[in-house]
């Protein structure tokens, strides 16, 4: 097999190395290692299909990898086989500036793209995740990732215009736009065959190329900060700026460190525009939407120099790079809980109750998804992956939160094995049964990153 | 830990300078005659609801008998919120100093410079203006006095007499104050509540007076017209004001007439912007900026580091050049300034 894969996609690009797998074999998250039988870097979609085909031959697994940053494992390959790693499939295929869209390879990092269009587009933008600048724009458009443009325009799946996909049979296909026409411009008026190929973690295919859409990007941003000492005023503070539609993002975050922040909640706004006078204008009217907590007391704007607001408007913000490793060690892993943003202060009281009885770091990141039609509730535990002791405590709390999060009414968000099993047995039958009867109908060899979405 | 405060001598005040003075409450003599007695005989009155903290009656009373630091207690006493209490709580946590500023404390020597909790301007002393003169700043030497706007007097009481021991610790003798603040602090604060202090203080514009009358030889005069930002602080010590006189004098600089200098200072409008008083800030500011520009100034000038974050903008908008103090002088002696906190 090995030879098989050295003459599809070239000695350099292929290894069974053990120092190499064990690379592959897990990520900075909880999820204990897996090591792939082989890892290959292709670089066109033909040789990403003659590798399913081969895979399909040898009934061996095929693992695709963007960034390999979910945290929460997906990109283990639980049964073995090749680890389809994507990053060499990086070409920018086309920016249509006009009706503001890309198209890419699906190795494409969010540091590319946004450098890309910086450089020769600087009219564009794409809503980036607060992730490191090697994550992958597709991978992470395909697991309902969201970002800074979230709160206008939703997740970062909802920005597929259309895909390029290498199905677990080996043939090629495109969805979308893209399928009729030269442009990628949409996924209307078509059957939405994308939502065959998102949130599936690669159970459904091999996504190879992306149109994604762009946003303008405005000449001036700022940011503003919301403070409060109450959680149950979070989600109406929340309510009150989102309708304003003055917004460009909102996020929010409570931690205990520094000492300075705990026991507050931050709710963080940007606001961009064209010209100064939009920029006043719109942070006015944010700011009069919120005038009954600031009359009554109850809440105020953080009073932010330039040194803080250019550490707030970095994007993605190192600020949270360097708690991710707090404990030191490279262990983080977060719950991303999709939830109603009313549900805001029992997912905040829910989260405390555990953090404290078990005793783990933490830090709560919620970012608004539409305009609050839900939000992204991170309960992030950081811990030192050289400590066992430490690891299980933060798996601990990773498996208390994920319950939780589903008994309030959420849904964890690019769930680990373990929690993907919680939401499937809290899935209507009929939905948990239509899941099993379109990865057999994809995937009939059962290929294609078996062991996620496991539907008994 | 008690004020120094006499309120017989309140009582018997026939100026009542402190409110009829002031530059936001609009009191009539008669208004004024009733709220001081209130004031003096500790009651609840309108004025700690109306008190804009901007330090001045301090300067205004002719007996020094402290009507800020007397309103400020009263303020926290009847539990006025002058700003949204999680911003006031969250100052408070903010700014205390922590076992690693502590730990941060080693001898310096016999003189040092305090930029009190302003980081941003350590590339800013990099003069020789400061040459020789060991800079030391954080949490442990903040003077705490920023309180004083969020009706907060006991969290500067119980930290006081610490920022002093945590200063002696440097093993100073001398110490020179970049912010009005820090002076005020050490010699009205102290002197108000009877606190000792074991070293010596020195106002940045006698420090710089100083320097300059040392160094005429190296001096060009700049020959400039510049509109003053005098900070709320500075009421403190209205001495120094005196003092800055001179220091412009040596570096040939003209200091404006204009309505909003001197014993009528306003403020830059950054405390209001906290209380979330955003009406008033842009009130304050427009009139202040429209009256530098009226002055015919060609620098707007600061001492206070707040005041230039709050105003620099605004001013560089309307056509002047903001700076500090400090590098106006660097300026004279043919340096190059930075742009504080940018490098």
């Amino acid at each position: 097999m090995y030879e098989e894969l050295k003459a599809i996609v070239g000695e350099e690009n292929v290894s069974k190395e053990p120092e190499e797998l064990y690379i592959y074999s897990s990520d900075p998250g909880t999820m204990p290692p897996v090591k792939p039988d082989y890892v290959v870097m292709p670089k066109t979609t033909e040789e990403v299909q003659k590798i399913v085909l081969l895979a399909n031959k040898h009934k061996v697994p095929v693992v695709p990898m963007g960034g390999a940053l979910s945290l929460s494992g997906l990109v283990r390959p639980l049964k073995g086989g090749i680890v389809v790693d994507m990053k060499r499939m990086d070409r920018i295929i086309e920016v249509n500036e006009r009706a503001r869209y890309a198209v890419i390879e699906a190795g494409v990092s969010e540091g590319k793209l946004k450098a890309y269009l910086d450089k020769r587009y600087p009219s564009l933008r794409i809503s980036t995740p607060d992730a490191p600048p090697i994550a992958s724009v597709t991978a992470n458009a395909l697991i309902h990732g969201s970002g800074r443009l979230s709160q206008i325009y939703g997740f970062h799946s909802e920005m597929v215009n259309g895909m390029e996909v290498v199905l677990p049979t080996g043939e090629v296909c495109r969805v979308g736009s893209c399928s009729v026409s030269p442009y990628w411009f949409s996924r209307s008026p078509l059957p939405d065959l994308a939502g065959l190929f998102i949130g599936w973690f690669g159970r459904t295919g091999i996504v190879t190329k992306l149109g994604i859409k762009l946003f303008p990007k405005h000449r001036y941003r700022d940011v503003m900060i919301f403070v409060t000492e109450n959680p149950s005023y979070v989600s109406d503070v929340i309510w009150r700026v989102a309708h304003t539609e003055m917004a460009e993002d909102i996020t929010v975050w409570a931690q205990p460190k520094p000492e300075w922040a705990e026991g507050f909640q931050h709710t963080t706004i940007y606001v961009t525009a064209d010209s100064e006078e939009e920029l006043e204008f719109k942070e006015k009217i944010i700011r009069n939407a919120l005038m009954d907590y600031i009359k009554q007391k109850e809440g105020g704007f953080l009073y932010l120099t330039p040194g803080m607001k250019a550490m707030f408007l970095q994007e993605p913000m190192s600020q949270l790079v360097r708690f991710a490793d707090v404990r030191k060690g490279g262990g983080f892993e977060y719950v991303g809980a999709i939830l109603p943003v009313d549900l805001f202060d029992v997912a905040y009281q829910k989260g405390l109750e555990i953090v404290e009885r078990l005793g783990v770091d933490w830090a709560f990141s919620i970012r608004i998804i539409g305009r609050s039609h839900c939000m992204m509730f991170a309960y992030a535990y950081p811990f030192n992956r050289a400590d066992e002791e430490d690891v299980e405590r933060a798996r601990k709390a990773l498996h208390e939160t994920n319950k939780a999060v589903l008994e309030m009414g959420g849904i964890p968000w690019k769930a680990e094995v373990p929690a993907q099993q919680l939401i499937l047995e809290s899935m209507d039958e009929g939905a948990r049964r239509l899941i099993k009867r379109v990865i057999e109908m994809l995937d009939p060899n059962g290929i294609m990153n078996p062991g996620n979405w496991e539907v008994e | 830990m008690e004020l120094r405060f006499d309120p017989d001598r309140c009582i018997a005040c026939d100026s009542y300078a402190c409110l009829v003075k002031c530059q936001y409450l609009n009191y009539d003599f008669e208004s004024a005659r009733e709220e001081r007695i209130k004031i003096a005989k500790g009651e609840y009155s309108r004025v700690l609801e109306e008190c804009k903290t901007c330090y001045a009656c301090e300067e205004y009373c002719p007996y020094d008998n402290h009507p800020f630091y007397r309103i400020v207690e009263l303020q926290e006493q009847y539990g006025i919120n002058l700003a949204p209490k999680p911003i006031s709580k969250q100052l408070v946590k903010m700014y205390a100093a922590k076992e690693k500023d502590l730990a941060a404390i080693r001898e310096v020597g016999s003189k040092a410079l305090s930029l009190c909790l302003f980081p941003d301007l350590k590339d800013n002393v990099k003069s020789k203006l400061f040459e020789g003169l060991p800079v030391i700043m954080g949490r442990q030497v903040f003077c705490n006095l920023v309180y004083l706007h969020f009706a907060n007097m006991s969290v500067i009481k119980e930290r006081a007499r610490q920022t002093i021991e945590n200063i002696r610790k440097y093993g100073v003798d001398e110490l020179v104050c970049f912010h009005d603040e820090c002076y005020g602090f050490f010699n009205s604060y102290a002197r108000a509540y009877g606190i000792d202090v074991p070293f010596k203080t020195v106002h940045l514009y006698e420090y710089l007076y100083n320097w300059l009358k040392e160094n005429e030889d190296r001096i060009r005069k700049l020959n400039v017209k510049v509109a003053y930002q005098r900070n709320c602080s500075n009421r403190l010590s209205p001495e120094t004001d005196r003092m800055l006189d001179k220091v412009f004098e040596l570096i040939g600089v003209e200091r404006a007439e204009r309505e909003y200098d001197r014993e009528n200072g306003i403020c830059c409008g950054a405390v209001f912007q906290m209380w979330g008083e955003y009406e008033l800030a842009e009130e304050v500011q427009k009139k202040n900026v429209e009256d530098m520009v009226k002055s015919g100034a060609r620098f707007a000038v600061f001492n206070c580091p707040m005041c230039y974050v709050a105003l620099a903008e605004r001013t560089a908008k309307a056509g002047l050049m903001p700076i500090l103090v400090s590098d106006l002088c660097r300026l004279a002696v043919g340096e190059m300034p930075k742009i504080p906190g940018r490098g």
